[in-house]
Parts: structure tokens; C-alpha cells; sequence
């Protein structure tokens, strides 16, 4: 009888220890994968002036739209908190878009070197943003879902482990296919 | 795979019963053949596992990427962006200058993998199609493919040890005074068993190892969001029919598609599965646009063969 006491204490305490190591290191790589985020979206920082710079002397007339993919990213390394931006960084997205789908009507912007290194690089950068966040809603969604099913939810709550954002994507831009950046061979 | 462990457990028994006297009532019940052979196995498998995939790479030519060369760039975008979407390490990568477009990946350890891919396939395939096969290879990786298929390459070898040891004990004299006082009934058919055992086990090999290959195409399209772009590489590498000579059966099926490339790959039935190591393109191809929704010939096609596409599905 004894025995069968301990036994369920054992398997009872092997419990407790495999699922709250489980959450805490689903939180931890939640953590890496957001700051993972931080370092695409900085590169994309970092190269969008270099792109408004090359490509400002060939299009003349677009110089609207140039303004807003700048007030957009200074926009965007302004925002706090999760939601705001999210909302931010979609808007920096939509005005590159534009800015990528004007540089179709300029066939010598095809020609250089420089502006197609320059789009391969943000081509690059704007997928890697994507996975990451992908990435990072499916860690979030991994642990909000074990934190609510049972028997799990028991400890999750006794421990305190509160459920984590998602990246939510606006309806606009979700409506919208996704951009190919990379010009036709 | 349970599969091939219980049927290795039960010729090694077989083994042990008809040449150790094993199970006879009075000796220490101890499968030696089990044991030896699988220690065996494991001792010439494990070393070849260590050394690792830069014996494999080395012995395929490839080499290391160049990034100034545009091509190999966009390669090493692609890898980034898949290492991102899998939350994994960045892998090393490797290109190999061969014509024929495919890829494969190596390694044992977050350390050590690598991806590899013909210069052949960065030739042929756009952006969309390369992140595709990437992410089947980045999905080989996250799932354990490798380790998965050296532990079948572990069994396999002990399978072949233990088929080895039973022939030369069959003609040897000892074995006569063994064989009195056996049942005959139960004998025979494990002898023939164990003679066929190999071939047996070379199936299974290639069942295990075809299952790998749909659950990498479903993760490929887990990462990508795309199944499109993987399906799109597959319709063109099987429009550009080519053999990759440089692999052999030994590393086959660590590729994107069965490098070796027979006529029985492209037929599709019950045969032609059994003896390979990859599911048929056409096969993997309406899979992957049934996963996207998308209606396509791909799919008409695969309504034809309905009763194939189910089994797929059933069966892995």
C-alpha cells in the first residue's frame, strides 16, 4: 500500500518537473525568437536608406512616396509594445511594397548592380522578418495552448505563467498576396 | 520503423534458436547473435556517424559557397530565412557542380549539418521553388532524419551479419549435431526466413525511409506557408530528367529526389514503391497541391489515381 503511495507521488512529481521545465523553455525560446525579430527588422533599418539613396536620382517624380517609406521606418523604430509595432512594421512593409512595385517602371533601376544586390538584400530581409514572426507565433501559440488544455493549465496557473502575444497581422495586409520582390529572369 | 526493430529482434532470435541452441530448457538463456550482431553493426555504423557528414560531403566534390557570385548569395538568403522559419541554427552549405538539379543534408548534431545543393538546381529553380526544396532539406534536419537513418543503417547491417553467420554455420559440420531434435516444422521455415532476411530488410529500409520523405514535404510547407513553391521544383526536376552519377546507393537516400533515378521511380503501384527509397514525384506533387487547396492538373490527375493517393496517406 506504501509503496503504491509513493509510486503515485514519483510519477505525480516527474510530472510537475517535465511540465514546468516544458513552459519555462518554451518561454525562453519565445523570448529568442522575438529578439531573433529585432535583429531582421534593424537590418531592414539599416538598408532602407541605402535604398532611398540609390534609387532617389533615378526617380525623379516618386519622391512622395521615398518620404513615406523614411517616415514610416522612423515610425517604426518609435513604436513600443507588441501591438503597436506590429501595426508600425505593417506600414513600413506597405510603403517598400509600393516603393518596389514603382521600380518596375524604371528599366534602367534594373540595370544597376547596386539596386539589384539592394533588392535581393531587402528581398531577403522582408522574408526573414516574415519567418521569424511565423516562427514566433508558433512558439506563442504552442505555449497559450498548453498553458489552457488540461491537465497542464493546473500548473501553469499555480505557477504563474501568463499567456504571450501574438503578432497579429492587420486585415489589409493580409488581403494583399504576398509581395515578390525578385525581378524576372 | 517498430516494424524493422521487432523483425531485426526476431531473426536475430531465429538466429539464435537454430545455430546457439538458445532457448533450448537447460542452457543460460542468453541471444548471443542478437548481441554480437547488433554491437557489430553499431561499432561500423557509429564510426562512419562520427567522422560524419564531411566524409559524405567530401566524397560528393562539394564545395563551399562563393558569396560573390549572385547565385550563391540568394542561396545563402534562403538557407537564413528557412533556419529562421524553423527556429534552428544556420547550417554550413555546400554547393556541388553537377547538372543534375538536387540537394541533400548531412550532419548529425546542431554543430555539424549541412545542406547541399547542385549548382544544376540553383540554375533551374527561381527564388519560391529554392526556398521549397531548402525547407524539405531544413525539415530532414529538424525531424532527425539523419540519426533516424543511421539507426536503420545499424539494423540493416546487423540484419546482414546475422544472414552471414547462419549461412556459413548451416555447412558447417557442428551444425548437423545441432539440428537433431529440432522440430523440422519450425526450422525450415525460419531457416528460409533468415536466408531472405537481407532482401527483407532492404524493403523495409526503403518503406521507412519513403515515410521520411512525405513527412519532410509537409513540413517544408509548414515552414514555407507555401506548398506551391515546393511542388513547383518538383514539376520541374521531373521535366529535367537527369541522373546525378556522383551518388551512390549508399547515399541515395539522403537526397531531395532519388539521385540514382530508375525507371521504376516514375511508375507509380505497388511494385515499383516497394523498391525505392523516395515516393514518386507524382505522387508528392498532387500531395502538395491537395495541401495548398489549389485545383490543378497535378490534382486531376491524382483524382484518377485516387485509390494510390489514399494509401499514401493511409499508409505513412
Amino acid at each position: 500500500m506504501i509503496f503504491i503511495i509513493w509510486a503515485i507521488i514519483f510519477v505525480l512529481g516527474i510530472w510537475i518537473i517535465s511540465t514546468y521545465n516544458g513552459l519555462t523553455a518554451l518561454r525562453l525560446r519565445i523570448q529568442n525568437a522575438w529578439r531573433q525579430i529585432d535583429v531582421q527588422l534593424k537590418r531592414r533599418y539599416d538598408l532602407i536608406p541605402n535604398l532611398v539613396e540609390t534609387v532617389k536620382g533615378y526617380m525623379q517624380y516618386e519622391q512622395d512616396t521615398l518620404q513615406k517609406v523614411i517616415e514610416a521606418r522612423s515610425q517604426a523604430m518609435a513604436a513600443k509594445g507588441v501591438k503597436e509595432s506590429a501595426e508600425a512594421q505593417t506600414a513600413l512593409t506597405q510603403s517598400l511594397g509600393k516603393v518596389f512595385a514603382l521600380m518596375e517602371n524604371y528599366p534602367e533601376l534594373k540595370a544597376s548592380k547596386n539596386v539589384l544586390d539592394l533588392q535581393e538584400e531587402l528581398t531577403t530581409t522582408e522574408n526573414q522578418i516574415a519567418f521569424a514572426r511565423q516562427y514566433y507565433n508558433d512558439l506563442v501559440t504552442q505555449y497559450n495552448t498548453k498553458q489552457q488544455v488540461f491537465p497542464s493549465n493546473l500548473l501553469a496557473g499555480l505557477f504563474g505563467f501568463k499567456p504571450s502575444e501574438l503578432f497579429e497581422i492587420a486585415e489589409a495586409e493580409k488581403a494583399l498576396p504576398r509581395v515578390n520582390l525578385s525581378l524576372s529572369r | 520503423m517498430l516494424v524493422f526493430i521487432l523483425f531485426f529482434l526476431f531473426i536475430g532470435g531465429a538466429v539464435d534458436y537454430v545455430h546457439f541452441d538458445s532457448f533450448a530448457p537447460g542452457r543460460p538463456f542468453f541471444p548471443l547473435a542478437t548481441v554480437a550482431s547488433l554491437g557489430f553493426a553499431a561499432f561500423a555504423t557509429l564510426t562512419a556517424y562520427y567522422g560524419g557528414g564531411d566524409i559524405i560531403l567530401s566524397s560528393l566534390g562539394a564545395e563551399k559557397l562563393n558569396l560573390q557570385i549572385p547565385e550563391h548569395r540568394e542561396l545563402h538568403n534562403v538557407v537564413t530565412e528557412m533556419a529562421l522559419a524553423s527556429g534552428s541554427v544556420m547550417p554550413r552549405i555546400f554547393v556541388i557542380f553537377d547538372p543534375a538539379p538536387n540537394a541533400c543534408a548531412t550532419g548529425t548534431n546542431e554543430k555539424n549539418f549541412a545542406i547541399c545543393v547542385t549548382s544544376g538546381l540553383l540554375a533551374l529553380m527561381d527564388r519560391e521553388e529554392t526556398q521549397g526544396v531548402i525547407a524539405h532539406e531544413m525539415a530532414h534536419i529538424r525531424n532527425e532524419d539523419v540519426l533516424l537513418m543511421t539507426l536503420v543503417s545499424i539494423l540493416l547491417g546487423g540484419i546482414a551479419i546475422l544472414a552471414d553467420w547462419s549461412r556459413r554455420g548451416f555447412y558447417s559440420s557442428r551444425s548437423g549435431r545441432r539440428l537433431s531434435g529440432k522440430n523440422p516444422l519450425v526450422f525450415i521455415p525460419l531457416a528460409l526466413l533468415i536466408a531472405f532476411s537481407p532482401l527483407i530488410a532492404r524493403l523495409l529500409a526503403m518503406a521507412v525511409s519513403r515515410q521520411r520523405e512525405y513527412l519532410a514535404d509537409a513540413t517544408a510547407a509548414e515552414y514555407t506557408r507555401n506548398p506551391r513553391g515546393l511542388a513547383h521544383a518538383l514539376e520541374k526536376i521531373r521535366d529535367a530528367a537527369m541522373p546525378f552519377y556522383k551518388a551512390t546507393r549508399g547515399t541515395a537516400h539522403l537526397f531531395f529526389i532519388n539521385p540514382l533515378r530508375r525507371s521504376v521511380d516514375d511508375r507509380d503501384g505497388r511494385l515499383a514503391d516497394l523498391l525505392s527509397s523516395h515516393p514518386p514525384i507524382e505522387r508528392r506533387i498532387a500531395l502538395l497541391y491537395r495541401m495548398a487547396g489549389l485545383p490543378s492538373a497535378a490534382v486531376d490527375r491524382a483524382k484518377l489515381e485516387g485509390a494510390n493517393i489514399g494509401r499514401a496517406e493511409t499508409g505513412s
